[in-house]
């Protein structure tokens, strides 16, 4: 063994290997907690994964470029999940076909509702006006959102900041308040999941029920498309 | 298993191509899917497709893999939060409150439509 620990650990917090590991180890934890507990809302892998991580780093003092050198591999994958929705959205094809007038209206009326509702209420609390660009598209997926934060002239890191939490909350609130609200129609649940909360509420909305799921992946992509444009045009009528 | 991971990332590539060379505002992995559901649907028309990746529920097995753990690949995006905390400590508490109840507003709104728009549209009332 090295006569100096403290080479070994600067040697492996600077190389991908570590960081790597504690993403996977830290997700296979909290995925089993997750599972143990029947999927309960509240032990979203996600959330508890995203403080075990920060605060490890926070008390090692590693930066997050550090970190994302490593995680980087994991995060790639995002792109290629994207494409894999094709197959869940392929077998269940006919259910989808036959749903495309709801999904299109749903999809006008909740990425609205999505927009609109942050700016009004980041506006009635008094936020900075670069604060609201930066939030008003937190319910598409981190990349699109991101774009969409520069060209506005906002913070990109904000905006992804904003993305997550938003996923988070809307992952962990979309079971029990369907359930509240009494409605069974798993297209529409996973729909609604989708709009408000991108992959983290599809990836949720797979956990649940697979063609909760599949709507979930549609109402994600369609919405990326949609905020994309309506982002632009809701913050020239609402901020000026 | 390999072949299937190369077909989704071909169709992510051809994807992020087009994009870039039409210079049209959609995610190249959005195209990506569009591309792997229409090689999919073409399969079912000429069983000549049916091999490699595409045959023997080869690609079907490899994305529903990757989907099972949608959640792991959320994370290094989002421990960037750290980044954030001086903000967060700022405005933290407003911010938290407005994206909470942005998103339970869009979700209510979101399932209502969707089914009063299909009761209308189809007189049909499907419950799993």
């Amino acid at each position: 063994m090295s006569d100096n620990p403290f080479s070994l650990w600067v040697y492996l917090s600077q190389s991908p290997l570590l960081w790597l590991t504690v993403t996977l180890v830290t997700y296979a934890v909290t995925d089993a907690v997750s599972l143990k507990t029947r999927r309960h809302p509240l032990a979203n892998p996600v959330l508890h994964s995203l403080w075990i991580i920060g605060l490890f780093l926070l008390l090692t003092g590693t930066s997050y470029t550090t970190y994302f050198a490593g995680a980087q591999f994991v995060h790639f994958l995002l792109g290629p999940a994207t494409v894999a929705l094709a197959v869940p959205l392929y077998e269940n094809r006919r259910r989808v076909a036959a749903a495309v007038l709801p999904m299109l209206v749903a999809l006008a009326v909740g990425s609205l509702t999505a927009i609109v509702s942050v700016v009004l209420l980041a506006r009635a609390f008094g936020l900075p006006r670069d604060i609201i660009l930066s939030l008003a598209p937190k319910s598409v997926t981190a990349g699109v959102a991101m774009g969409i934060s520069e060209s506005l002239h906002a913070d990109p890191s904000l905006t992804a900041v904003s993305v997550i939490l938003t996923g988070i909350m809307g992952a962990i609130i979309v079971t029990p308040l369907m359930n509240f609200t009494g409605i069974a129609d798993f297209r529409g649940r996973g729909f609604a999941a989708g709009i408000a909360a991108h992959g983290i509420g599809t990836a949720r909305a797979f956990q649940v029920d697979e063609v909760a799921g599949v709507f979930a992946g549609i109402a994600m992509s369609l919405n990326a498309l949609v905020t994309s444009l309506l982002v632009p045009l809701a913050v020239t009528y609402l901020l000026r | 298993m390999i072949a299937s991971l190369s077909l989704i990332l071909l169709c992510q590539l051809v994807g992020e191509v087009a994009v870039r060379a039409l210079a049209v505002p959609v995610p190249g992995p959005v195209v990506g899917l569009v591309l792997l559901l229409l090689l999919l649907l073409a399969r079912d028309r000429y069983p000549v497709l049916a091999r490699g990746p595409l045959g023997n529920d080869g690609v079907e097995s490899a994305s529903r893999g990757m989907l099972a753990n949608l959640s792991l690949l959320f994370i290094p995006a989002g421990v960037g939060v750290v980044q954030k905390l001086d903000l967060l400590a700022e405005h933290g508490i407003a911010i938290l409150v407005i994206l909470a109840v942005s998103v339970i507003v869009t979700l209510l709104a979101t399932v209502a439509t969707f089914v009063a728009a299909s009761s209308v549209f189809s007189g049909e009332d499907e419950t799993p």
